[in-house]
């Protein structure tokens, strides 16, 4: 058991890093450019603002923290 | 220019890993000889290309759509880890890493540890090397699979990883010292924004978007990352001078 927790947090490290809420972000981001081009919005900008936007929120909370 | 872009990737990206992972190496061989951290690192070499083999391949048969938005995430989230922890340093919020202090740290630390053997090798020199150089390349393995899968050309992003590989390899032999004056932070700073770069493309692509002028959109894209990535670390510069100046009022 403790071996599958350790190999978890081993992946989720790994990937997620200090920052859950950047993670959880692009999710979000991506999962409404979906929709927008669904819509038939064009939707190239989104991603973008999206990854700048959650870059600068994160450095924000890290400095201030 | 995709496949310059990928190859440059996979070269920065590995290049600065594996200089980290020769500290390790090189710390062990010069404290407790070099048989048992080169017999780990082979070790984990070939894991590590084992992990290559078995995934680049199985990669190439997801469609390509849906393979972009899984790898546009994956190297959006990796990407950002990266640059958020090079702005940090940059701006003096984080310490640079020291290859130097680290080196002195391991080698301190393998003198101190007793002598044990297992199979003809010095355990506590193979353990480590092993686990450094895997852990060290695992990310670098993360990036040629899923770059390589990406562009469909595997080939040439282990082909990045492996040039980067044997030249910190010989500069390592060359100088018997850790690579203390690669400029880390900067080439960390550099990977960063293209794995942002290439992780927003095929992020919106996988999605369904179509970019303003196809592939064009790539370096306008990695101008815009890096545009405002510099600019952040200047903010938080400022900010940082800023701060104590302001903190006994």
């Amino acid at each position: 058991m403790r071996l599958v927790a350790r190999f978890l947090r081993f992946w989720w490290t790994f990937i997620v890093g200090d920052d859950w809420r950047v993670a959880l972000g692009i999710a979000v981001a991506l999962g409404v450019s979906a929709m927008l081009v669904e819509a038939g919005v064009p939707a190239w900008w989104l991603i973008p603002l999206a990854a700048v936007g959650l870059l600068a929120d994160s450095l924000r909370r890290a400095t201030r923290a | 220019m995709t496949s310059a872009l990928l190859f440059i990737s996979a070269f920065l990206a590995s290049g600065v890993e594996f200089v980290e992972a020769l500290t390790i190496v090189l710390a062990l061989g010069i404290t407790r000889g070099w048989r048992s951290p080169l017999v780990g690192t082979a070790a984990a070499a070939l894991v590590l290309a084992a992990i290559v083999a078995a995934l680049g391949p199985a990669l190439t048969l997801v469609p390509i759509d849906v393979l972009r938005l899984i790898v546009g995430a994956l190297l959006l989230a990796f990407g950002l880890q990266w640059l958020r922890k090079a702005i940090l340093r940059s701006s003096g919020y984080k310490a640079l890493h020291d290859e130097e202090e680290a080196f002195h740290l391991e080698t301190e630390e393998a003198r101190r540890a007793g002598a044990g053997e297992h199979a003809g090798l010095d355990w506590y020199a193979f353990t480590l090397s092993f686990k450094g150089v895997l852990l060290e390349g695992l990310e670098v393995a993360f990036i040629v699979v899923t770059f390589g899968s990406s562009e469909r050309n595997i080939p040439l992003a282990a082909l990045g990883a492996a040039s980067a590989l044997l030249l910190v390899v010989l500069a390592g032999v060359a100088l018997r010292a850790p690579l203390a004056r690669v400029p880390e932070n900067t080439i960390k700073f550099s990977v960063g924004v293209l794995l942002t770069t290439f992780g927003t493309f095929w992020g919106a692509e996988g999605t369904g978007v179509s970019w303003p002028g196809d592939e064009l959109a790539l370096p306008v894209l990695l101008a815009f990352i890096a545009f405002s990535a510099f600019g952040l670390v200047k903010l938080l510069e400022r900010r940082r001078i800023q701060t104590p100046a302001e903190a006994p009022a």
